[in-house]
């Protein structure tokens, strides 16, 4: 059912011209599936794998070697709490341990209305506002559990809705460019 | 002593709209580019020599010398690894959020020297505000000419492309991130042959060179090479971004003139660190990224400098630092940070893959109480395994440095805190009262 969009398989060609090898687009590719979908459907890694010249599988493989790409379903908002480190010296587990009980899920899991999926994360290079959050990636942090709440509060009302965009960070990422110079550069096959 | 050295690559940071490129431009944006064009790629080059410029992610590498290596070919690549992902350092986000112009114009002024074919800025994925304004800032650039066909008039013309991880610390080890950048999992090449000088990016010579790196590139050229070496001492040349946080009161980014700088000014100065959080006292810290073996209190006086931190059995690595506090479970933290090597480990080399396990469940099972006696010389024995006789810098026995990484702050806490270990072990509980 959910293949690449005609406006996504577009934005695919556009990706892929600017690689001297189409598989370079391949992880791009997955973001922008998962922008669409929230995560890695079949149709869509078919239709990468069509597009990039490999197979589905390798789309697959590939994928799965990467933290931000879901070959299952997830909720609305992931949340992605960071445990490393500068957060663990900050209190992030005893912040996972909350959100784990507001939330009614373990890690890994995400809530039975859809909305929430909680991941634990590695470092996400904002230790100085530690112990710190993404949702959908977006940054939020240094947070308590008050506050914690208080982001869900607002993720479920919609207040957040132009600070945190759907799944996908390719999202307002646009390429007005195309290449220019001389192709005569380019790697011989 | 704090020297009042003025900011190179944060220069900026103080207004709101760093990012735009009418800031950039106000604020002497791309001048560094068009000197640039304005001499020959070898003067441009040479400059970078003469500032000594060491690397800024991680290995500490010169930059001059690294470009040297490049074999000629009519196709090379300048790819910028921007993946940043080591435990507590976070300068390239900053950069990358609040300076893209700055990186973009470093990695020109750097094609152009090289003579590369083609650049690559490779940005970690779940920078999701950093992509997009390094991607507006990429077609901003487009716009002005200032990349594409005849830039700026002159006789060169080059792409750029900003490429987005997907989340895997390896992807920062420079072949790994060369296999991602060909759309493949993220597995580190075997040097030799895979030195990416002579065969990196689709088999390609190509350069590798971190973001903080690349942004120091327009003030080098703006003001010479000799202005930037006059900063900081010995090899240790230029200004340094520090990356702060821990148990600390004023966790953040600082740019500070190497060496000159001690970790007692970083942590404690009332401008900087601004001390121990609640008033504790310093119990250990990390020098240079987890990758580094810890200090202790007594290391607090050695400068902010790349010989010396070496010298002294460590690494200033990244360039971050983290504080712990007389409350910290050392056990804990140790186990956390191995458990983060352990889950990034790309699996191919045994010692990383099956050592790392190892260590993570022994550590686990001293700090949830359930130690044995023997645990303390199993650890070392498996460091040991890893990285042969524990020494500085560790001898490889890997594909790529993640495995010998591991042992850093197993071993370094374990000398320093083995009763802190033994009580773990002899209570049968966390000493500190932690429960994780
Ligand atoms: C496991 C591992 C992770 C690394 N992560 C990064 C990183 O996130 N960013 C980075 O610039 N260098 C990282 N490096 C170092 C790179 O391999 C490479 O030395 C560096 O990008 C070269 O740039 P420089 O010479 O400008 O420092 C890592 C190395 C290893 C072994
Ligand atoms: S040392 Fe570890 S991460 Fe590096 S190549 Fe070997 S298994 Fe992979
Ligand atoms: S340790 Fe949590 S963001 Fe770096």
């Amino acid at each position: 059912m959910a293949h690449l969009s005609p406006e996504n398989l577009e934005r695919a060609a556009q990706l892929i011209s600017l690689y001297p090898k189409d598989r370079s687009a391949l992880i791009p590719l997955c973001h922008l599936a998962q922008s669409q979908d929230g995560f890695l459907t079949e149709e869509a890694m078919q239709d990468i794998a069509r597009l990039v010249g490999v197979t589905p599988a390798e789309v697959y493989g590939t994928a799965t070697f990467y933290d931000m790409l879901h070959t299952e379903p997830v909720g609305t908002y992931v949340i992605a709490m960071c445990t490393n480190i500068a957060c663990l010296l900050n209190g992030a587990f005893e912040l996972l341990e909350h959100a784990e009980h507001r939330l009614g899920v373990h890690v890994g899991q995400t809530t039975k209305d859809g909305k929430f999926t909680i991941e634990e994360a590695e470092c996400l290079a904002a230790c100085d506002t530690a112990p710190c959050v993404q949702v959908n990636h977006r940054f939020f942090g240094p947070l308590a559990p008050e506050s914690f709440d208080a982001l869900v509060d607002d993720l479920l009302s919609g207040r957040l809705d132009d600070v945190v965009p759907p799944h996908g960070v390719l999202n307002r990422v646009e390429r007005t460019v195309g290449l220019v110079s001389d192709r005569e550069n380019e790697v011989a096959q | 002593m704090i020297t009042n050295a003025a900011p190179i690559v944060t220069r900026r940071m103080g207004y709101e709209d760093s990012h735009t490129l009418s800031r950039y431009l106000e604020t002497g944006g791309y001048d560094g580019l068009k000197k640039a064009l304005t001499m020959s790629r070898e003067e441009v080059a040479d400059e970078v020599n003469r500032a000594s410029l060491l690397g800024r992610g991680g290995a500490g590498f010169p930059a001059g010398r690294k470009w040297s290596m490049l074999r000629s070919a009519p196709t090379s690549y300048l790819v910028v690894n921007g993946d940043e992902s080591e435990p507590a350092t976070f300068k390239d986000h900053l950069l990358v959020e609040r300076d893209p112009h700055q990186i973009i114009e470093g990695t020109l002024i750097c094609a152009y020297a090289i003579g590369a074919s083609q650049i690559f800025i490779f940005c970690r994925g779940e920078f999701a505000l950093g992509l997009e304004r390094l991607q507006q800032a990429c077609n901003e650039a487009y716009e002005i000419g200032a990349i594409g066909k005849n830039i700026f008039g002159s006789s060169f013309s080059i792409d750029l492309v900003i490429h987005p991880g997907a989340g895997a610390y390896i992807c920062g080890e420079e072949t790994a991130l060369l296999e991602s950048l060909e759309g493949k999992r993220g597995l580190p090449r075997i040097k030799p042959p895979f030195f990416p000088a002579v065969q990196g990016l689709y088999g390609q010579p190509t350069v590798v060179n971190n973001i903080e790196t690349m942004s120091n590139l327009p003030w080098i050229v703006l003001n010479g090479g000799d202005a930037f070496a006059a900063l900081g001492a010995g090899s240790s040349t230029g200004t340094r971004l520090f990356a702060l946080s821990g148990r600390v009161n004023r966790p953040g980014w600082y740019e500070l003139e190497m060496s000159k700088t001690t970790f007692r000014d970083l942590i404690f100065d009332p401008t900087l660190g601004a001390g121990v959080k609640e008033g504790r006292s310093l119990k250990a810290f990390i020098p240079g990224g987890v990758s580094a073996p810890w200090f202790g209190p007594d290391e607090l006086d050695l400068g902010l400098d790349q010989d010396a931190v070496g010298k002294a059995g460590s690494m200033l690595g990244s360039g971050s630092v983290v504080v712990m506090d007389e409350s910290t479970c050392v056990v804990r933290a140790a186990w956390r940070i191995t458990r983060f090597f352990h889950r990034e480990s790309c699996g191919q080399c045994t010692p990383c893959r099956e050592g790392g396990d190892w260590l993570e469940q022994i550590l686990r099972r001293i700090e949830e109480g359930n130690g044995r006696e023997a645990d303390l010389d199993l650890l070392m024995d498996v460091c040991d395994n890893i990285a042969p006789g524990l020494s500085w810098p560790p001898q490889q026995t890997t594909i790529c440095v993640l495995g010998p990484s591991i042992p850093s702050s197993i071993a370094s806490s374990i000398r320093m805190f083995r009763d802190e270990y033994s009580a773990h072990i002899r209570e049968g509980r966390c000493p500190m009262g932690s429960h994780r």
